[in-house]
């Protein structure tokens, strides 16, 4: 009697080598001589800094305590930063006046995620608020002088607060300008245009130290004896500046992608060139250029950095002096990893908020 | 102008010609007190310039290694990479060149318990000593030698590509090469009996005297800038090889070029394209940066002249302008080469 096999017999389950966790490794890891070796010089890399990077940060740190006697182990003492946080954060605000700070901070902070959160109302008139109401709110919040809030000097601004009041202050300034400076780069005006192209070119080309130097230095002959202006202004009109000429090429970029029918078909409308520019251009180039634009946001949240070498005091600034303490000397490490880790965690999760955006707003035309 | 002349200061180059009276941790060029302002302005000048070219040639190398590692398929390599690359671009320079300086070159040991690599190189707090080379009188043949052989390389070169787009031929134009200009200088170097002869640093009293010096400023700075601009052009070889379409690589492996040759043949040619506009901007940046050799002392430009130079003088409209004009002059005259360069490899489209 024959037997008639009718159906395919079940198919064999692939090699146990190739599959599961073994077959992952083969794969990733050990596919051939060379990989092997490279893996396990990347292991043995691992194994040789992170177990005792661990135990320094943590499992031997010191926590708590309030003097350097409480810093009794082999691992990082923590104490030293939590002992002067406060400076860290706030410079040499008065302490009764932090509030003002934290106030300030928490606003622009709902409002930006009021303006970046998709679902919520209003946009338009938020957005409105932030750029014209905003602005002296926080003005008179760090600086005071009215509302019956005591004036606070700006040399006693510093640490966290100073980096965070720079870096946004100039994206803010230099938004506009930059935007101006991007129209006029590509207009058909030859003076306008120069102009443009000499600013851009010349604030791009020369190093921001020179231009914080410029203007700790040479600003003040340019102006009348009398008017005198504050260390912190200048500063900023030079970071400002500087910002402009990046913030300016980034919007280029998105100028140069627009279609010319865009314009072609707006002045064919009879719109005006602002109008065209402004309800028809603009909007669409700004959109695309938002990852670049966070991009040169991060690029200036670390360059607010260099203030320290004319003299402001930021959160590096602050940190760096707080080593020549002779109370608690001996701790740079621990203070140059709390100034990493602040500007790591801000710089990468903006980093990482970008590349989502690029994403969403890569619609179609993906390579 | 009124204010110029209130604060006494006076205008004009002619302080350039002025006895300087101040002395320079590290010169390239001589240089001490005796010497004029223009020569300090000279001096931090090469200074910025041989922190800029080391920092160009270590953070090239970094960032191609790193970028090409990035997109191993090795998949521990290729996460350690992009850890590194993640790490180090979210960082402040000038923290990482604090870093360096404060945390890390100034925790070693003084210079009687400096670390030695076989009594010739010796680590310590004060810098790195090294053994210098003195070159003998026969020396320069040897480098005539070299250069001659440089050249004679490019033309047989240029000989071999004309040969074998006519002819198909090919040349044994590496090994050629490898002949000419390393084994060639080597045994005329050694035929001369080798004029060479190394001058060794050696412990006097506190300090190391002979050899040369590689001061902590300078190898904190060029450390920072290297790593950190190493992060940037990993990223740009990265997108560069990315960007390569799939099926360029699909093509050149089924016309059965080996995995080598489709690296070196089609891909990276394709790739130097979109790498190179961005290479040059972060070139830029590395120049620019070398700046901050004035938050730790190492004498560049902005540190001695716009800095000691300024406040001796006072003259902070002519330095300042100085000042700004080098770096434009260096950052046009870089992206002027780049741009020339891009042209060149720029796609030839029909």
């Amino acid at each position: 009697m024959t037997v008639h096999i009718t159906s395919p017999s079940p198919s064999l389950p692939p090699p146990a080598s190739s599959v599961g966790a073994v077959g992952w490794m083969r794969q990733n890891l050990f596919s051939s001589p060379l990989n092997s070796i490279f893996t396990l010089a990347g292991f043995y890399l691992i194994y040789s800094l992170l177990p005792p990077a661990i135990n320094w940060a943590i499992f031997q740190a010191d926590w708590v305590g309030t003097t350097k006697e409480a810093c009794t182990s082999d691992g990082a003492c923590w104490v030293f930063v939590g002992v002067r946080l406060n400076q860290f954060l706030f410079g040499f605000y008065p302490p009764s006046e932090y509030w003002r700070v934290v106030v300030a901070f928490s606003l622009i902070g709902a409002l930006v995620a009021w303006l970046l959160i998709d679902r919520l109302p209003k946009k338009g008139l938020v957005g409105l608020f932030t750029i014209f109401c905003y602005p002296i709110i926080a003005y008179y919040l760090f600086y005071g002088g009215a509302f019956g809030l005591p004036v606070v000097e700006t040399y006693k601004w510093g640490g966290l607060m100073l980096t965070l009041i720079l870096a946004t202050t100039g994206m803010f300034f230099s938004f506009p300008i930059g935007i101006i400076l991007a129209l006029g780069r590509r207009s058909s005006m030859p003076i306008a245009k120069s102009m443009s192209v000499v600013f851009i070119e010349f604030w791009r080309g020369v190093p921001l130290i020179t231009v914080l130097f410029m203007s700790s230095v040479m600003l003040p002959m340019f102006i009348p004896e009398n008017m005198q202006i504050d260390k912190l202004l200048r500063a900023m009109i030079g970071i400002i500046f500087f910002q402009s000429a990046y913030m300016a090429e980034v919007v280029r970029g998105g100028l140069q992608a627009i279609p010319r029918g865009q314009l072609e078909a707006a002045e064919a409308l009879g719109l005006s060139y602002w109008k065209s520019m402004f309800f028809i251009i603009l909007p669409q180039a700004l959109k695309m250029v938002i990852p670049g634009i966070v991009n040169t946001f991060i690029a200036l949240f670390k360059d607010t950095t260099l203030v320290l070498i004319i003299g402001l005091f930021d959160l590096l600034a602050v940190v760096q002096a707080a080593f020549a303490d002779p109370k608690w000397l001996g701790f740079s490490v621990e203070g140059y990893v709390f100034v990493a880790s602040v500007y790591w965690v801000s710089c990468f999760s903006m980093s990482r908020y970008s590349q989502h955006l690029e994403k969403k707003l890569h619609t179609g035309h993906a390579r | 102008m009124a204010n110029l002349e209130k604060r006494g200061i006076s205008t004009g180059f002619g302080f350039l010609s002025l006895k300087a009276g101040f002395g320079i941790l590290q010169t390239l060029i001589p240089y001490d007190e005796s010497y004029s302002f223009g020569r300090t302005f000279v001096v931090g000048l090469l200074n910025t310039l041989l922190v800029s070219g080391l920092g160009i040639i270590f953070a090239t190398i970094i960032g191609f290694t790193v970028g090409v590692a990035r997109l191993s398929n090795n998949w521990l390599i290729a996460k350690l990479a992009g850890i590194y690359v993640e790490m180090f671009r979210n960082i402040p320079l000038l923290l990482q060149i604090f870093f360096w300086y404060f945390a890390v070159l100034r925790a070693l040991p003084s210079p009687r318990q400096s670390w030695a690599a076989s009594d010739v190189a010796f680590l310590n707090i004060r810098g790195l000593y090294l053994p210098q080379p003195i070159l003998g009188d026969s020396f320069s043949i040897v480098g005539w030698v070299f250069v001659l052989a440089i050249v004679a390389t490019i033309i047989i070169r240029r000989w071999a590509r004309k040969r074998q787009e006519n002819t198909g031929q090919q040349f044994k134009m590496f090994r050629v090469g490898f002949g000419l200009i390393v084994a060639l200088p080597l045994l005329v170097f050694f035929a001369l009996g080798a004029p060479l002869t190394w001058d060794i640093p050696k412990l006097q009293g506190f300090n190391f005297r002979g050899g040369m010096t590689i001061i902590p400023e300078l190898t904190a700075l060029l450390v920072a800038l290297s790593v950190y601009t190493a992060t940037f052009i990993a990223e740009a070889v990265r997108s560069g090889i990315l960007a390569v379409n799939s099926g360029q690589t699909e093509a050149a492996s089924a016309l059965g070029l080996h995995k080598s040759k489709v690296l070196k043949l089609v891909v990276i040619p394709q790739a130097m394209r979109v790498i190179i506009p961005q290479l040059t901007s972060q070139y830029l940046n590395l120049v620019k940066n070398s700046s901050l050799a004035t938050a730790v002392g190492y004498p560049d430009l902005v540190a001695v002249f716009a800095g000691t130079t300024l406040n001796q003088t006072g003259q902070a409209i002519e330095i300042i302008a100085m000042t700004m004009s080098v770096y434009l002059f260096v950052s046009l005259t870089i992206s002027g080469i780049m741009n020339w360069y891009n042209k060149k490899i720029m796609l030839v489209e029909r």
